[in-house]
């Protein structure tokens, strides 16, 4: 199927990328064309199977609730682009008060 | 004259006491600054703490207490694998300056036997791309011809074990990255079953397919080098306890004893040369007591399209958590959260990333799920069965490992359909979750190296490095004029 600039625009917005007017013209051609490719999987017959997430039987692996040594907060702060006090600063999340 | 010897040449030097750890790093410390300006395969190299490790790695041997044979030989790693104290950049303007508070998995298991970082190794950004032209520090270049590609995403660690920067390397396969590279660059590369090796501490690209593997600069090193990465690991959900039985000295077989499979499918659109080449090989291994039986792998014309679907959707999830708050890169352009976000995103990643994303999101959206991403995941499965149906009759599979030797830079950055599409021939493995080795067979008219790929069933490593121990010595040895 053609992506138009719409469905850039909203797939850009879900992705949290912020895309140039160059970007969405070049990636509206591109993702056209590559999911026009990839409809090919349409070619297969799969009523009857089943879909594979994963190669290894997925098992849940369970621990004991114990307390063990986590990053420290030394290590957090040099990672942080911003970081005071013991927090990590991110802009005013509440807005508009 | 370091720089060429295998890993048991090195350990033996070692333990006769004929070199130290520190030689061994001054040799292709040398190396690297004589030649990397024009390869390009690292983007870090501590000089500074190279010799640290070396020489302590000399200190404990002389006590005795040397942590395997192999205690001090340096090994480069691929730069999306953690790597505490050390810059990890996954080769992104995201994780520029990014510096690892813990280990991967695979790098204690170094450190654990002696081996000692000699660098982190260049790669395409988020191991996305077939050439490393996608790395934010500048494309590696193929040792054989610098103008041509070293292949990738694990370009880099190819390269620098082909140009003799390095012994041995650490790599990431999601579609061929281990393989594509080692075929390109004339080595040998090794994806392992899924599972084999932990992936804690990978930088995750999509995480059903990505398994770390290996580069020699023969089958041995190869196979020894992923014995000390093997194993269980608990911080790993998907790690599988099994036990690692390819130690290079219990990899003798027998040609009388192995059924090869030759599925047609995977030599169609192969260049002449390749063809000519690998099945050159066939016929010698055939002549040698192999038996050899055509197979049919039928699917083959969906791998790609399937492929595709489900990595871009799993990276487009585990990418999401590049956002600039706890670490990496973050814009400064932002004055609310969701710009923070957005404008760090769309400034730190590059355009392959962006579109990888972009093509992930779309199949994962609302409206499109069933119709693209469920529909590839129920693909995943008849090429599933079809490596399972295969493997009842046969024990491996010879293919060639890419259809065309190296190509040149530049040929493939505007044609993303063009360079997916040359992962053909390794991406199924990755979708089966089987093991797969890419080793030298030769050159091509132009001088460039072509790759003979073995797969096996999972957990088969042993029958696959056996294998290719043999055919590696009926291969005239190549190496690039560096």
């Amino acid at each position: 199927m053609g992506i138009d600039r719409d469905t850039i625009l909203k797939v850009s917005k879900l992705a949290r990328l912020e895309l140039k007017d160059e970007e969405i013209a070049e990636f509206s051609g591109q993702l056209s064309d590559i999911l026009s490719y990839v409809e090919k999987i349409n070619e297969l017959d799969t009523d009857t199977v089943k879909p594979s997430d994963h190669i290894v039987d997925l098992k849940n692996v369970f621990r004991d609730d114990e307390t063990g040594p986590s990053i420290k907060p030394e290590e957090i702060e040099k990672m942080a682009p911003q970081f005071e006090g013991g927090h990590i600063i991110v802009p005013k999340i509440i807005e508009g008060s | 004259m370091l720089y060429k010897y295998n890993f048991e040449e090195l350990a033996l030097l070692l333990e006769r006491g004929e070199v130290r750890s520190v030689d061994i790093a001054d040799s292709f410390l040398k190396r690297i600054q004589n030649y990397d300006k024009k390869i390009n395969s690292f983007i870090t190299v501590d000089e500074e703490k190279l010799y640290l490790q070396a020489e302590e790695s000399d200190a404990r041997r002389k006590k005795g207490g040397e942590l395997s044979r192999y205690d001090g030989i340096p090994i480069a790693v691929k730069d999306n694998i953690c790597t505490k104290g050390i810059k990890t950049t996954c080769a992104s303007k995201i994780l520029e300056n990014f510096i690892p508070p813990y280990n991967a998995a695979v790098y204690e298991k170094l450190k654990g036997s002696g081996f000692i970082l000699l660098g982190k190794t260049n790669m395409d950004e988020f191991a996305m791309g077939s050439t490393t032209e996608a790395s934010f520090f500048g494309p590696s270049k193929n040792p054989y011809n610098t103008e041509k590609v070293p292949g990738g995403s694990s370009g880099g660690s190819a390269a620098a074990v082909s140009a003799n920067l390095a012994p041995a390397a650490i790599g990431s396969d999601t579609g061929g990255s281990i393989r594509q590279p080692a075929a390109f660059c004339g080595v040998t590369g090794i994806k392992p079953t899924y599972g084999r090796v932990s992936r804690y501490g990978l930088v995750a690209f999509a995480s059903s397919l990505d398994q770390i593997g290996t580069f020699g600069n023969c089958v041995d090193d190869a196979a020894l080098l992923l014995s000390v990465i093997s194993g269980y690991d608990k911080r790993d959900s998907t790690s599988i306890d099994v036990e690692v039985d390819f130690h290079p000295e219990k990899l003798r077989d027998d040609l009388n004893e192995i059924v090869i499979g030759v599925p047609d499918e995977y030599f169609k659109g192969v260049s002449e040369d390749i063809r000519n080449n690998i099945e050159g090989k066939l016929k010698e291994l055939e002549v040698n007591g192999a038996k050899i039986e055509k197979i049919s792998l039928k699917y083959i014309d969906y791998a790609v399209p399937v492929y595709y679907l489900i990595a871009t959707a799993e990276a487009s999830s585990n990418l999401a958590r590049y956002d600039g708050i706890r670490y990496g890169y973050r814009s400064d352009a932002a004055s609310t959260l969701d710009e923070l976000y957005s404008k760090t995103r769309s400034e730190g990643f590059g355009k392959e990333v962006k579109r990888r994303i972009m093509l992930g999101t779309f199949s994962l959206s609302s409206g499109y799920y069933d119709a693209y991403y469920l529909k590839a995941l129920k693909g995943r499965t008849l090429i599933i069965e079809d490596f399972k149906k295969a493997f009842s009759k046969v024990d491996v599979i010879i293919t060639p490992t890419t259809t065309t030797t190296a190509y040149n830079l530049g040929e493939m950055i505007n044609d993303p359909l063009q360079m997916y599409m040359s992962d053909i021939l390794t991406i199924s493995a990755n979708l089966a979750g089987i093991p797969g080795i890419s080793i030298p067979a030769g050159l091509d008219r132009e001088g460039l190296p072509i790759g003979l790929q073995i797969m096996g069933s999972h957990f088969r490593e042993k029958k696959i490095f056996g294998l290719a121990a043999i055919i590696e010595k009926i291969c005239e040895p190549i190496h690039p004029e560096i």
